[in-house]
């Protein structure tokens, strides 16, 4: 009797179970389609006519002559082959100088005593909150100063110091063990060395992370390089993808393909580095 | 250079032990005075050089705890701080970037509650944000404690939600007006045919009063897949020995929720709260690109503060007007920055 009750129990939990599996899949469906969508239909329309585009009735993803034409006029309509070559040079010295002078400063910050460490550290912190656009401004009279107006290298200069990724590396390395550099010192190893044999192999996580971030953003930025680069042949690819849309915003199969070209980067780096994302943002304390 | 001065101090403590010897067995008052002076000095001697040598380990300490962080501070300080400091002194000016600058104190912000554009401006930022902010909070918890679960393809569906955080502004914004295209578009085809609205009232995704809810929408499709991550992270902190207590105690999955998890991701979501809004303070790629139309030009349905700031700059060069725009902007994300910190200390306490 108490057997079969138990039993009855136990089934009808599984079933509730059972439902509640389904629900949550059908969510998670739900939104992965809102989420992917939007991308499928770039891809669609990348390789569509003008008329295609739109046409609804009878819709269909793959047109029966697919225009992959597109994507070679969209090399030759704008010289998207140098806003490609500008947006990957900038990206990469950007990620680069952020990473290292990022994690340098950091491993002094978090592992090391000196002078003022209070104070700089609150310097950086304090400029974290404060919104870039408030000193876009006045940052751009300096730079115009320096002689910096329409070159590269001011996006360079503008994006490889962030406060952010100080604190990040930082928060990230006081959660490694001070034995561990106290070990080495012993072992007659230098600062140097710690932070490069040590320190730098045990952060991939964050590294990870703080590429990913820096990545994305050089890569994406508009508003920066809207401001600073003037001459065509310095632009980046948003602003020369923004400036073909703007002049032939009629265009939606070439406007496509150019979106699905600027968005390959990306995607790439996001891929190879995600897995350590989550263990980054979970360790580096962005969760505050 | 270390084993000459360990020599010379070798020596001056040897001297200091002769002297030491000699005051002992000195009668004559006035000599061991002058005894005793000479065994002070070479005391002195040796802590000089002791001191000494001490004094430049730590300055080689410091320099190169310093030579760390140089590379990194002189980038932020030349970039950032110097700025910063230009930016506040720039609100209570008046200047063309060229000519001379006159102070003019708080006349800029005078002007300001005068100015319907400013206003407007204000206005739409602060809608935005209150519609943003909460939505996005929802959504990405929502989908956090889905994906914190034992689910098939979990992978997939994380990096599927976090696709369009990286994505570029200018692509996926493209194909959202696309896709929400009043008349041409699928969003809208949808609604006519399958949800039979009339014609005449299909919405206008891009103007008028619908286009901040456009921006909306699209802010938390695109953010929410972020937040999500750093609210998988709190998660994954929560120890599974408080759901089985909980499970032990008969709780369900909304109690469990409410009594659980909600609680212990307070610092989470407050961290998620503020972050939000900051960022949504700084809102204008979205803007000018989803309603800005080809030239990029924002009515007063969709400007945003941070438009006007470059409008004012980099148009008009009004740099002091500009400036006091941004202070605007500043006060208001520091008011936020405030909050919180408060707040962490009543949740610290």
């Amino acid at each position: 009797m108490t057997n079969e009750m138990t039993g009855k129990k136990y089934k009808s939990k599984s079933k509730n179970a059972l439902i509640g599996k389904i629900v949550v899949y059908l969510i998670l469906f739900i939104i992965a389609a809102i989420m992917i969508v939007p991308f499928l239909w770039m891809l669609s329309a990348s390789i569509k006519s003008n008329r295609e585009v739109f046409l609804m009735d009878p819709f269909v993803w793959i047109p029966e002559v697919p225009k992959w034409n597109n994507y070679i006029n969209i090399w030759t309509k704008i010289p998207l082959l140098k806003f490609v070559e500008n947006t990957v040079f900038l990206t990469i010295v950007v990620t680069c100088l952020q990473l290292l002078t990022s994690s340098f400063a950091a491993y002094s910050f978090a592992k090391l005593e000196f002078k003022n460490k209070n104070l700089m550290f609150l310097a950086y912190i304090a400029t974290i909150a404060m919104p870039w656009q408030v000193y876009m401004v006045p940052q751009f009279i300096m730079m115009r100063g320096m002689g910096l107006n329409d070159k590269l290298l001011a996006m360079i200069c503008l994006q490889a110091f962030s406060a952010f990724g100080v604190f990040m590396m930082k928060q990230f390395y006081e959660g490694i063990p001070n034995d561990l550099c106290e070990a080495a010192r012993i072992d007659g190893m230098n600062e140097y060395t710690i932070y490069a044999k040590i320190m730098l192999p045990l952060s991939k996580p964050a590294l990870s992370t703080l590429t990913i971030f820096t990545f994305v953003s050089t890569w994406n930025d508009y508003l920066g390089p809207l401001i600073y680069l003037k001459t065509e042949s310095k632009k980046t690819i948003q602003l020369g993808l923004r400036m073909f849309i703007g002049q032939y915003s009629s265009e939606y199969g070439l406007i496509m393909a150019g979106s699905v070209v600027s968005l390959i980067p990306v995607i790439l780096v996001f891929l190879v580095l995600q897995k350590y994302f989550v263990e980054g943002v979970a360790s580096s304390g962005l969760k505050g | 250079m270390n084993e000459k001065k360990a020599a010379q101090v070798k020596k001056l403590e040897a001297e200091f032990s002769e002297l030491t010897q000699q005051i002992y067995t000195e009668n004559d008052i006035v000599k061991k005075r002058k005894l005793i002076a000479r065994r002070d000095k070479v005391r002195w001697k040796v802590t000089a050089i002791k001191n000494n040598r001490r004094i430049s380990r730590e300055t080689k300490r410091e320099l190169i705890a310093y030579s760390f962080i140089a590379p990194n501070f002189i980038g932020f300080a030349v970039f950032t701080l110097i700025p910063i400091v230009f930016a506040f002194v720039l609100a209570f000016t008046n200047w063309d970037g060229n000519n001379a600058v006159t102070f003019v104190g708080l006349e800029n912000f005078k002007s300001l509650p005068t100015d319907t554009f400013f206003l407007a401006a204000l206005r739409n930022t602060i809608i935005y944000v209150l519609g943003t902010v909460p939505l996005t909070m929802v959504a990405s918890l929502g989908l956090a404690i889905l994906l914190n679960q034992k689910v098939k393809a979990r992978g997939f569906f994380r990096t599927v939600a976090f696709f369009p955080y990286v994505a570029s502004l200018v692509a996926i914004t493209a194909v959202w007006s696309m896709m929400f295209h009043p008349s041409k578009g699928p969003v809208n085809y949808l609604l006519l045919t399958v949800l039979k609205v009339p014609q005449a009232d299909l919405p206008k995704w891009f103007s008028g009063t619908l286009v901040l809810l456009t921006l909306i929408l699209f802010s938390v499709w695109k953010y929410m897949g972020y937040y999500m991550v750093i609210y998988l992270a709190g998660l994954q902190g929560i120890s599974p020995e408080l759901y089985e207590a909980g499970g032990l105690d008969g709780a369900n999955t909304w109690q469990k929720f409410r009594y659980i998890t909600w609680p212990q991701l307070r610092s989470t979501t407050f961290f998620v709260v503020v972050m939000l809004t900051i960022n949504c303070f700084k809102v204008y790629d979205i803007a000018v690109m989803l309603a800005g139309g080809g030239d990029g030009k924002l009515s007063t349905s969709a400007t945003v503060l941070v438009y006007y700031i470059y409008q004012n700059a980099f148009n008009y060069w009004k740099l002091g007007y500009s400036s006091s725009i941004a202070m605007v902007l500043f006060v208001m994300v520091l008011i936020i920055t405030l909050i919180q910190f408060r707040y962490q200390k009543k949740l610290e306490a």
